[in-house]
């Protein structure tokens, strides 16, 4: 924490995407809703393909195809006329449109043209149209993931009576996640609205037909309603309030909101259940408190292979916090902590984290870009990796362990299948990298034990 | 075809029905879900694998990020190009201009990596806030001493081919640089192969048997120096005519230095290559020697190659690749080993490429240019397709049919070129049509299938 890390000009292995690409998978989390990227051919299907290679799951995102006549002119009747082709070949409920720097830059209002479009072709009515402002130039594509939450929220909700319902916004999860998400807040007796839900749409099973829009996604009339629920429930401690969803809902229609870390661990997990308690009224169910006994039971058996352990942590701000909660809990030393987020609120986050735990603070760091996360990693000697795919050329390098989590994993099946939050997934985490280590262990040893 | 937009009914044709006008080679269709990139997508392609020059992507932080380590494009030794750098330009940049930027970061990297070149790319909102790329990059060029090439790579500028001629005219840039005294009268630059799982390392071993000189990869397992030196080569052999074509045009026209254009995929369009090679430099020996190695490695991949067309025999496959020219070997190569193509499609064809792929696949076979999600699934079902040969984006559209598929584009692993190339090629069809995974997939499962034992 003490000495800098050096900052370049030059960024070498981004370790943070771009903003369009976190609000088109967002939007893909709402039912009946097709992303569409106002901008250049390129960036819908440069997305794409980064989104496939992760979910291996179809994902269109439509595009207005800007052409170099639409940056001089402007881009407004390519946007319109993308609208009318999605519109008629995808019948969506919903559209979200998400901007890009070209379009941004060259200053195309967006909303006045969204008005024009529904006086000219959607008197007869048409799909819904959510739009965000994601220009490139600034935030990571968290910043796109929660604008376009927030911007769903604000478009689409309307007043409501009381429902006692609640909202649950996660931010981003993967689908088994999602799925974990709705059992726990159902097996709570509550009726959740997850927003968004990706879990089916882009973890959906083989099919006949090609899916237009594939099935599943937060129903749109549950978003309209959210203003009515009980309370909103939203993770992410680094979540700025202009990009949240719940201050929103809090601030026009005072449905009261509980902000938590994403439920990563053993702490973080309880505070969520004890939420989720106040809300029910009722005690936790006896699976999670059991989850949890095996979970506690299981550290216990595994406690010596990890104690000690250093650990370079990286990938979303609030993913990271999260997971360092944990390592703290199971006795890793995290020695890095990194992201390419800059939300000003990281290294505050990690100190809470840790605090009341005997572990030093570890170098934490925000707009990091793999460059420098290897530079700290040689200096500090770690003995794994956790994070994403793109960590893979330097842990290689160091001959450790990768431990994958969270996005993108495109060098794995199944990481659209990776829990990481709730007791079960924590209980994953743990299994995970208390494995890791046995296997380094076992790998070098010249005996080759079969009892480890 | 329903599935289709009113527009885009010109670009889909059936062999054999109507006359045959392709509407192509232009801008994708706004909403249409394209498979195409952009034009930044084609400079960095084609320009990706030269391995020991910097690749700076100045622009926001995407272009970058999802370019980073996209192809396999191996490297022999160094491995600069497998790093993905940016200005990753902020706001602030945006509004004042990021020339500043842009200097200081080339010289940061040039200082910290030592490349024998530096290419720099630009992107959409470089080509809005008119940087002077030109500018900067002479002036680090000068103060460091290598070659700082501008690629006027802006995203809306067109389509993909545009991308390509960009990185073409940035390689004319370097190409007459180097001294190339010593270099054989059979002599030769690779074009248009990117080695993306060891295939130009196959395909100079095919040369170097026939006794031709290899001066240039372009840009597969590419090096600064020897693209320098590529002038001095009596021949250009281009594959993937439509990434590379233009620099063979240019150094015709720099230095007349005729160009061939080839396939080393499939047995016949590998064979075929050979043979054009040997021709061109008139040499009895060198025929017959081209001879004795296509007879040779023949020899090693029939057997095994014939047990795979026999499984195979009377399946039907769709391509939907990048490029045409490696759409016409793929449908060689389906026949070879027994199976009937009855779709191709491709990106980025031009009319005269279509008109050569509906003159070689049989009546009936669908032909699209520039397709789509929605398009291309309705032809796999239409024509109850058994494998799907394409890229990462058309890899789940057939999966979440149930169609098998094979990747034949930047993410493969597979080294598909060549003689032996057939073999691995033959392989992966065969590894993927006869997974009993199929089985249970809706589209079968209804209608299940004894799967025959050999």
């Amino acid at each position: 924490m003490t000495k800098m890390v050096p900052q370049y000009v030059s960024t070498t292995n981004a370790c943070k995407l771009c903003k369009p690409l976190g609000a088109s998978l967002a939007f893909r989390g709402v039912e009946g809703a097709e992303p569409f990227l106002h901008g250049s051919q390129g960036c819908a299907t440069y997305m794409r393909r980064y989104i496939i290679s992760h979910f291996n799951e179809p994902i269109d995102i439509a595009s207005s195809s800007l052409g170099e006549k639409n940056a001089v002119y402007g881009g407004g009747a390519n946007l319109k006329l993308g609208l009318k082709n999605v519109t008629e070949k995808y019948h969506p409920a919903l559209i979200g449109i998400a901007t890009t720097c070209l379009t941004e830059t060259i200053g195309d209002d967006v909303k006045m043209l969204l008005y024009q479009y529904r006086q000219e072709f959607m008197q007869d009515g048409g799909p819904l149209l959510v739009h965000v402002s994601t220009p490139s130039y600034s935030g990571t594509h968290m910043e796109g993931f929660h604008a376009a939450v927030r911007a769903l929220v604000e478009q689409l909700t309307v007043a409501a009576e009381p429902n006692g319902t609640v909202n649950i916004l996660p931010g981003f999860l993967s689908a088994a996640d999602l799925r974990s998400l709705k059992e726990i807040a159902a097996d709570c007796g509550l009726t959740a609205t997850v927003l968004p839900d990706f879990s089916e749409t882009l973890d959906g099973p083989a099919l006949r037909d090609y899916p237009l829009i594939p099935k599943g996604g937060t129903k749109i009339s549950d978003i309209r309603a959210m203003s009515g629920a009980k309370a909103t429930v939203e993770f992410g401690y680094t979540l700025p309030d202009q990009l949240s969803g719940g201050k929103y809902l809090e601030k026009a229609y005072g449905v009261p909101l509980q902000r938590l870390g994403m439920p990563v661990g053993i702490r973080e997990t309880d505070r969520f259940f004890e939420v989720l308690s106040g809300l029910s009224g009722k005690p936790v169910p006896e699976k999670y408190a059991m989850a949890r006994g095996r979970l506690v039971d299981s550290m216990v058996d595994g406690h010596k292979y990890v104690f000690g352990k250093r650990a370079v942590v990286y990938g979303e701000e609030d993913l990271v916090i999260g997971l360092t909660s944990f390592l703290a809990e199971i006795g890793v030393q995290p020695v890095v902590c990194a992201s390419g987020g800059t939300s000003g609120s990281f290294v505050k986050a990690i100190e809470n984290a840790l605090e009341g735990f005997a572990v030093e603070m570890p170098r934490v760091h925000e707009g990091m870009d793999f460059h420098e996360i290897g530079e700290l990693a040689a200096e500090l000697k770690p003995d794994f990796f956790l994070g994403h795919s793109k960590g893979y050329a330097l842990a290689r390098g160091l001959g450790i362990p990768l431990i994958r989590v969270g996005f993108p994993i495109h060098d794995r099946v199944g990481g659209q299948r990776l829990l990481h939050i709730g007791y079960h997934g924590a209980q994953q985490l743990f299994d995970l990298i208390a494995n890791a280590m046995i296997t380094v262990k076992q790998d070098n040893s010249e005996v080759g034990y079969s009892y480890m | 075809m329903e599935a289709a937009l009113q527009e885009r009914q010109d670009s889909i044709h059936r062999t054999g029905e109507a006359p045959f006008v392709m509407d192509c080679n232009k801008d994708s269709l706004a909403g249409a879900v394209s498979q195409r990139a952009c034009v930044f997508c084609g400079s960095r392609v084609v320009l990706y694998p030269i391995a020991d020059a910097l690749h700076l992507v100045h622009g926001h932080i995407g272009c970058a990020v999802y370019t980073w380590d996209i192809r396999g494009a191996l490297s022999s030794g160094p491995e600069l190009h497998r790093m993905s750098f940016s200005t990753d330009m902020q706001e602030i940049d945006v509004i004042f201009g990021g020339e500043k930027k842009l200097y200081n970061a080339l010289v940061e990297l040039i200082d910290r990596h030592a490349p024998k070149a530096a290419f720099v790319y630009s992107t959409c909102i470089v080509g809005i806030i008119g940087d002077d790329m030109a500018a900067v990059c002479r002036r680090v060029s000068e103060e460091k001493g290598i070659p700082v090439l501008p690629v006027q790579s802006e995203g809306f500028k067109g389509n993909k081919r545009e991308g390509y001629k960009a990185a073409c005219n940035a390689m004319r840039q370097l190409v007459g640089m180097g001294d190339i005294s010593g270099i054989s009268k059979y002599s030769l630059n690779i074009l248009g192969d990117f080695n993306l799982a060891g295939e130009i390392w196959l395909i100079r071993e095919y040369f170097t048997r026939m006794g031709v000189e290899v001066v240039a990869n372009i840009t597969g397992d590419g090096r600064v120096g020897d693209i320098q030196r590529a002038h001095g080569a009596a021949l250009n052999v281009v594959q993937c005519s439509g990434s590379t074509m233009d620099l063979a045009r240019m150094m015709e026209e720099d230095y007349s230095i005729p160009s061939l254009r080839v396939s080393y995929f499939g047995v016949e369009d590998m064979a075929e290559s050979l043979y054009a090679v040997a021709e061109f430099f008139k040499d009895e020996e060198m025929m017959l020697r081209t001879r004795e190695l296509v007879k040779e490695e023949l020899s090693v991949i029939m057997p095994e190659l014939m047990r795979y067309r026999k499984a195979l025999a009377g399946k039907r496959a769709a391509i939907y690749v990048g490029g045409a020219f490696k759409a016409f070997s793929l449908v060689k190569a389906f026949r070879t080993i027994g199976m009937q193509v009855v779709m191709v499609g491709s990106q980025t064809g031009t009319p005269e490429d279509y008109e050569e792929l509906a003159a070689i696949t049989d009546p009936g076979t669908i032909i699209v240019d520039d397709s789509n999600p929605l398009e291309l699934s309705a032809f796999l079902q239409e024509k109850d397709v058994d494998i799907f040969v394409g890229g990462v984006k058309e890899r789940p559209i057939a999966y979440k049919l149930g169609v098998a598929f094979c990747d034949h584009n930047h993410e493969r692993k597979e080294m598909l070129a060549g003689f032996t190339g057939m073999l691995n090629f033959a392989r992966e069809v065969y590894g993927s049509v006869m997974s009993p995974v199929w089985r249970f997939v809706p589209r079968k499962s209804e209608t299940v299938q004894e799967v025959p034992h050999d």
